[in-house]
């Protein structure tokens, strides 16, 4: 293992460690600008956070609920670029140490170029990605690539997956597994189903090594403790977006985020 | 017995079976979907096998839809065209007044046999809605139709078909507010009712074994159309022209011609404006290999991959995608893709429309207007057979304000008012 890849595993070892779950937190890149988006990257960070998802917004992201939908378009009208992404990912990384992921849909990266993506992800200090349309199946050339930048590949499983298709996803994965809590697109829930607790464990039963982390529809400490009951950790992004989106100016949503990182981190050491 | 109007393609070479097509297709799914998109693809399989679908089917195709569907010559029409010969497949003849019925009909029984209750689809021009939200009372689904908002303002009447039938149609306010964002907001409600809902979708585009499945569900279009021709006119055309928009009502006109390698296939995509003003939805012209809405293919993109909004006077016709065998057919060169502007297609509406007595759809006009452009190149021995996918109802308050054919701005103004009502109904 080599490049950050090593950093993100020994961030969500260190957290096991401390017999807590991991706070994982999601932000697109360029919201509410792509200065701003930064602050808010950091501030969670600061605030909590363990690891971060820095989205690449997308034109059609079909697995966003309308929070992030709302995000990615003010980011993409704002004119974001994928070298916005990447200076987001490196200035994160470079102020907090801390393990920083990208997030986004296939297409933007197929047209950019796998080699060059993952090589200028690696460069800037990315731990790896999360692609959510990519399937295991069409995922070899992004593979191939991640591994040799040393960037993890995280892939999603969801209730509907059967165990033998878990097998093949833990298998191919690197970094942690995202469990998805419901069938559904990101936002924020007022429950998160019994279906996670489920699916984390058969995932485990497939006797894989990588962490196995919670997410869609958690919002708020309780639920993040409910879910650090079970899982290596605990998933957030909707709960965050909303609060930039709800702020009325950009020093109200950097406190906003920094306070629910805060309650956040509190939950996944099991304080509801 | 065989059936006579459920013809999959009998060579199976392609897609392969992954569902490639070449380079174009397969199947870009979250993991979320990956267990119902291989369902379907286990009881299409299973129904493609079992007599009793192909019964079931045929039975519907001719009681219900009224195939086969006729094939007219139109000699008036085809003085504009340098005097070739040209028919039309009238797929506008088939209930519900497009080639979407083929389709929906098919998927519509596979619901059944997955025991699954409701159905959604997306819905650019109406006609996809209306044949999916007939399909659903006629077998007691339950109907969810997904329309971008400014498509629910141009296709009016087919919103009021489609409640009409029962259905439920929601109107899509992200995006461009059309056909992308509607396939978009279909795919996020199929991710969240996936365990009860089938997506029944309407074009060759979307995740294997989509593209290949709708295909054959259309493949009866060009089986006829070839078979009618070879009688009527005692030889094979020298083109098949249809319009493109996700490319159903052309692949199922020239599915049953590809061997026929002296039958060029031409397919006519909307230039909009014209391509040089950017305001086209011309995939195969303009476009660029990527991924949208769960296969490779053709796509109108900026350099870093985001989907740039497409535009065409024709709602049926104003996507950013392509079916991927169009894709591979247009890079093996076995088929031509040209663009057809909003204006030419208006003028080869009016000119149907006034030489023969048939309005066609606007999208239907792309292919006519293609066919003028192909007869006059191949001059009076030329022998074209054109999709006639739908029949114009539906664009006649588009069309009447485009040629200026109502009375009075009066008139045009309580229209106006009465579409507003509509609309605010929508919402």
């Amino acid at each position: 293992m080599s490049g950050n890849i090593r950093l993100l595993a020994d961030t969500l070892a260190a957290a096991k460690a401390e017999g807590r779950s991991a706070l994982i937190a999601y932000l697109p890149a360029g919201f509410p600008t792509v200065d701003g988006g930064i602050e808010a990257v950091k501030a969670v960070l600061e605030a909590g956070a363990d690891v971060v998802e820095v989205g690449l917004p997308h034109s059609d992201p079909v697995l966003d609920g309308p929070v992030i939908q709302t995000a990615d378009d003010i980011a993409l009208r704002g004119g974001v670029r994928i070298a916005d992404v990447l200076r987001t990912v490196r200035e994160a990384h470079e102020a907090t140490g801390k393990p920083v992921l990208v997030m986004t849909y296939w297409n933007p990266i197929d047209r950019y170029g796998v080699e060059r993506f993952t090589a200028e992800l690696a460069q800037a200090g990315g731990a790896g990605c999360i692609l959510p349309d990519l399937p295991v199946q069409e995922s070899g050339l992004w593979r191939e690539h991640a591994e040799k930048h040393g960037l993890a590949t995280v892939f999603v499983v969801a209730p509907s997956s059967r165990d033998e298709r878990l097998a093949q996803i833990t298998a191919a994965g690197s970094g942690f597994v995202y469990a998805a809590s419901l069938m559904g697109v990101t936002g924020t829930r007022e429950t998160v189903g019994a279906q996670a607790r489920d699916l984390v464990r058969r995932t485990r039963a497939t006797g894989t090594d990588l962490p196995v982390c919670v997410g869609l529809g958690v919002s708020n400490r309780a639920q993040a403790a409910e879910v650090a009951g079970f899982a290596d950790g605990v998933i957030v992004g909707s709960a965050f977006v909303k609060r930039l989106l709800d702020a009325p100016d950009h020093a109200a949503g950097l406190r906003a985020v920094r306070e629910l990182a805060g309650e956040l981190a509190q939950g996944v050491r099991g304080r509801a | 017995m065989p059936s006579e109007f459920f013809i999959p393609d009998p060579e199976g070479q392609v897609p392969s079976a992954d569902g490639y097509f070449g380079a174009f297709g397969g199947k870009f799914i979250p993991e979320a979907l990956v267990a119902a998109v291989d369902q379907v693809a286990v009881e299409y399989e299973k129904a493609k096998a079992d007599p009793e679908f192909a019964r079931e089917l045929d039975e519907l195709l001719v009681h219900y839809t009224g195939r086969p569907s006729p094939l007219t010559e139109v000699p008036r029409f085809a003085r504009h065209a340098g005097g070739a010969r040209v028919f039309l497949k009238r797929e506008d003849l088939n209930h519900t007044g497009s080639h979407k019925i083929n389709n929906v009909l098919g998927q519509a029984l596979l619901t059944k046999r997955m025991g699954k209750t409701r159905v959604i689809a997306e819905t650019g021009a109406g006609q996809h809605g209306v044949a999916t939200a007939t399909a659903c009372a006629l077998f007691g689904l339950r109907c969810t139709i997904y329309m971008g908002e400014i498509d629910t303002r141009r296709q009016a009447l087919n919103v009021a078909r489609m409640r009409m039938l029962g259905a439920e149609v929601v109107a899509v306010k992200s995006g461009s507010r059309t056909l992308k964002d509607a396939i978009n907001e279909a795919f996020r409600d199929w991710v969240a009712n996936v365990d009860h809902t089938h997506y029944l979708f309407g074009t060759v585009a979307g995740p294997h074994p989509f593209p290949a499945m709708v295909r054959d569900f259309h493949r009866v279009i060009g089986v006829e159309a070839r078979r009618q021709l070879l009688e009527r006119a005692g030889r094979l055309p020298d083109a098949a022209v249809a319009c493109v928009g996700g490319g159903s009502n052309a692949i199922g006109l020239f599915h049953a011609f590809i061997p026929d390698t002296g039958v060029r296939l031409i397919g006519c995509e909307p230039a909009g404006h014209g391509i040089e003003t950017g305001e086209h939805a011309a995939t195969l012209t303009a476009g660029e290999p990527g991924i949208l809405h769960g296969s490779r293919s053709y796509v109108l993109q900026d350099d870093e991959g985001q989907i740039t909004e497409p535009y065409s006077i024709s709602a049926g016709l104003d996507y950013p995608g392509i079916g991927p065998e169009h894709s591979y057919l247009k890079d093996s060169g076995r088929a031509e893709y040209r663009a057809i502007t909003d204006d030419a297609a208006m003028r080869a509406l009016r000119l149907l429309s006034e030489t023969e007595g048939i309005i066609p759809a606007i999208e239907s006009a792309h292919a006519l207007a293609g066919a003028l452009e192909v007869g006059r190149e191949l001059g009076p021995d030329g022998l074209i057979v054109v999709n006639l996918s739908g029949r114009g109802d539906k664009d006649m308050d588009t069309a009447a304000r485009y040629f200026g054919l109502y009375d009075t701005d009066a008139e045009v103004a309580a229209d106006a008012e009465s579409t507003a009502e509509i609309k605010e109904d929508a919402q």
